[in-house]
This record gives C-alpha cells, sequence and structure tokens, in this order.
C-alpha cells in the first residue's frame, strides 16, 4: 500500500471512528444541549472522514465494478473494511463508560487534533492542506467546548471531580500512541506531506497540563502507553463498534435512500 | 454574457435549506459560474465538512441549472476553506431578521476560549449569554437574550 493510503486512512479512520463512539452517547447525555453538542462534533468528524476517504479512492488502486474501472468510494472504506484493516489510534475507538470519560476522550483527543491540523495547513500535499484550513477551525471549537467541560466537571463537585479525575487516568494509557510515528509516516514527514508527531505532543501537552490546572485535576503520572491501532491491533470492544457501524450497509448493499 | 450572468444570478438566489430567507449568494458560498458549451460548471464552498445541507445545496443548483437549459456540473472546492466573513452586508440583515444574530469578523484559525458579546437580534442589548455551544445546525450556538429574556440562535463566527 503506498505511504500516502496508509496515512490517509490512518486519519480517516481516527475520525470515523470516534464520530461512530459519539454517536452512542447521543440521547444519554445529561442535557439535551449536550446531545446536540455531542452530534455536531460527529458530524464534523464524518465530515472530515468522508473527504479523506473519498482522498484515499483516488490514491488507491481502481478496481473493476459493473461499469467498468472506477475509484473506490468513501463507503468503500467506512463498510467493506474487516476491523484488522482499520488503523485509528486505540484512543477514540475507547467506549465512553460514563459522560466524564466521554469529555475526557474527546478532550485528550481534540487537544491533538488542533495542533496537528495546525501543522497540516502547510502539508506540500495540497489535498490534506485544504482539508487542513477548514478542520482547523471545526477543531479549535471542538476543543473549546470539551475544554469547558473538563473545567466545569474537575472543578465542580467532589463527585464530579473524582469521576473527571478518574477518567483521565483511564485514558491516558491511550494518549502515547498519538504521538508516534513508524517508517510509514516518516518517509511523508520528511517530503512535508505529514505533520511530525513530536512536534504536536510539545502543544498537547501545555494544553492538557494548563487545562487540568485550571480543573483542579492531577496530570496523571508518566506510564506504560497501550499501542496497536496503527497496526490493526485493536481492543476488545471494537469489534462491537465496527459491527454496529457496518450492518445497515451489510445486510443492504448498495442500498440508497 | 448576458446569459452567463442571469444563471449565475439564478444559482445565487437559491434558498440555503436551514436558514430561511438567506440565499446560497448571500451566505458566499458560491465561488463561480461559468458556461462552455451548454454546461454549466458552478463551484461551490462548504461551509462545514459535515453539514447535511450541502447535498439538498448541490441537488437545488442542479435543477436550477437545468431549468436555465444547461447541464449542471456542480464542484465543491475546499480551498480557500469557507469563513464568515464572506456572507454579505444583505446576509447579515436577513439573518437578523429570521432571528439569527449574524457572525463578529472571524479572528485567525487559533484557540480562543472566550465567547464572544453577542447582540440580541431582536431587541439589540448586549446582555446576553450563551446556553449552548452548538444549536440546530452545525453553523450555530444558542444564546439568551438578559434583556428581553428571549432565546435566540447566533451564528458562529468561523
Amino acid at each position: 500500500m503506498p505511504p500516502l493510503l496508509t496515512y490517509t486512512l490512518r486519519q480517516g479512520d481516527r475520525a470515523l471512528v470516534l464520530a461512530q463512539r459519539l454517536l452512542e452517547t447521543i440521547t444519554h447525555a445529561p442535557e439535551i444541549e449536550e446531545d446536540m453538542a455531542l452530534s455536531n462534533l460527529a458530524l464534523d468528524l464524518i465530515g472530515q472522514a468522508r473527504a479523506l476517504y473519498t482522498y484515499a479512492g483516488e490514491i488507491d488502486e481502481p478496481f473493476e465494478g459493473p461499469d467498468g474501472t472506477t475509484n473506490h468510494d468513501e463507503d468503500h472504506y467506512a463498510y467493506w473494511r474487516e476491523q484488522h484493516e482499520f488503523c485509528n489510534p486505540l484512543l477514540v475507538e475507547q467506549p465512553g463508560e460514563g459522560f466524564a470519560q466521554v469529555i475526557a476522550r474527546q478532550f485528550l483527543h481534540d487537544a491533538y487534533a488542533l495542533p496537528y491540523w495546525q501543522a497540516m495547513t502547510s502539508s506540500t500535499d495540497t489535498t490534506l492542506a485544504a482539508l487542513a484550513a477548514k478542520s482547523v477551525k471545526e477543531t479549535a471549537y471542538h476543543l473549546r467546548h470539551g475544554r469547558s467541560w473538563v473545567v466545569r466537571l474537575g472543578d465542580g463537585t467532589s463527585e464530579s471531580h473524582d469521576r473527571m479525575q478518574s477518567a483521565v487516568d483511564h485514558l491516558w494509557r491511550f494518549t502515547g500512541e498519538l504521538f508516534e510515528h513508524d517508517e510509514v509516516e516518516d518517509q511523508l514527514i520528511v517530503v512535508g506531506i505529514a505533520a511530525d508527531p513530536t512536534e504536536i505532543q510539545a502543544t498537547w501537552l501545555a494544553t492538557v497540563t494548563d487545562t487540568l490546572h485550571e480543573a483542579t485535576l492531577a496530570l496523571p503520572d508518566d506510564g506504560v502507553m497501550q499501542t496497536g491501532g496503527r497496526s490493526g491491533r485493536h481492543t476488545e470492544s471494537f469489534s462491537r463498534l465496527i459491527g454496529e457501524l457496518q450492518v445497515l450497509a451489510r445486510a443492504h448493499p448498495g442500498a440508497s435512500w | 454574457m448576458a446569459v452567463a450572468e442571469s444563471l449565475d444570478e439564478l444559482v445565487r438566489d437559491i434558498e440555503d435549506p436551514e436558514l430561511p430567507h438567506v440565499t446560497i449568494g448571500d451566505l458566499g458560498i458560491v465561488r463561480s459560474v461559468t458556461i462552455e458549451a451548454g454546461t454549466a460548471t458552478v463551484l461551490l464552498t462548504p461551509t462545514y465538512t459535515g453539514c447535511p445541507a450541502t447535498e439538498q445545496i448541490r441537488d437545488d443548483v442542479e435543477v436550477a441549472v437545468r431549468s436555465a437549459g444547461f447541464e449542471p456540473d456542480v464542484r465543491l472546492v475546499m480551498s480557500p476553506a469557507w469563513t464568515t466573513d464572506w456572507i454579505t452586508e444583505r446576509g447579515h440583515e436577513r439573518l437578523r431578521s429570521a432571528g439569527i444574530a449574524p457572525p463578529p469578523p472571524a479572528s485567525e484559525p487559533g484557540v480562543t476560549f472566550v465567547d464572544p458579546p453577542v447582540a440580541c437580534p431582536r431587541c439589540n442589548s448586549r446582555r446576553t449569554r450563551l446556553i449552548s455551544h452548538f444549536g440546530g445546525t452545525a453553523c450555530k450556538a444558542t444564546y439568551v437574550c438578559n434583556a428581553c429574556s428571549e432565546p435566540f440562535e447566533f451564528f458562529k463566527a468561523l
């Protein structure tokens, strides 16, 4: 697989899987405004995933369809790949057990996604740079929202403080993976297509440190980081998430409405 | 040329499916309309990557172009990214009269954790407060006016 295709799919999977997780929370948020907020975040992420998958289809090998040779469309990547072919970071596939975990997952992700997209606005790949210019604005707003919840819950009641702290502690082990890079990515970093994750990490840590401090929460100690999403080694609940995501498309192939 | 101008006008006059009485010309999402050999190419910039109205707008543009006797070729362009600064002055007035507070000038993309002061579209008071960062569509937030007690939507600066 060409490095650019692998890279584009990784980013598309990150956005799609997080959107799917957010959609599970809708109608379970503490207030109706938050249901709307989480669906809006998911909508932006699906928009980003669609653009990335469409681009992947242009890079990927065309296939012989009923109407001749054609590119794979966005649905191919979302609905017709198997679990091990998804290469999102493990953080975004973690189930949100309670609202604090939903918010912690979102905040830890968005604190990464904002500097990521900011860096990608100067990518030498013009398609990715154009998408980055769009996504950076949306993500800045997402981060504002998630951050305000972290502060509100952390610096809230002793109950909300404890829940927020344990959510951050629980998800911390999945944050290291966001900044890993392998030979696929290194080839693209050298030519200025991909952003260098080590540079993003400093910005991420500054945002997280500052926010947790304001929220009266403790920054978790560095520990062992769990990884594997990039190579398709997912955590246990992922199969159920993908099953739910794909069931309709697979039960009714080619259906439209 | 006259044909091109009137088609341009026809396209820009299409109403946004989610914002009553605001046209896609007012929103500044129509980049260009060009005619060549019976085909009208329309370039649109989506507002948000996931805005569901984009598909509807594309369909509406195709219908309008066909009704004018041309074959439509509607394309979405991402770059340069749409900004609320492209909403016209008339667009601002129409948003306000629909009860939606228009956006202030967009700042450089970056992180600002301060929510901007917003004037109530009904009574113009600036004593308003944010209820929700989001609203019924991707482009709006929800506020309430402390002076006239009316809740209202605010078109977020992007």
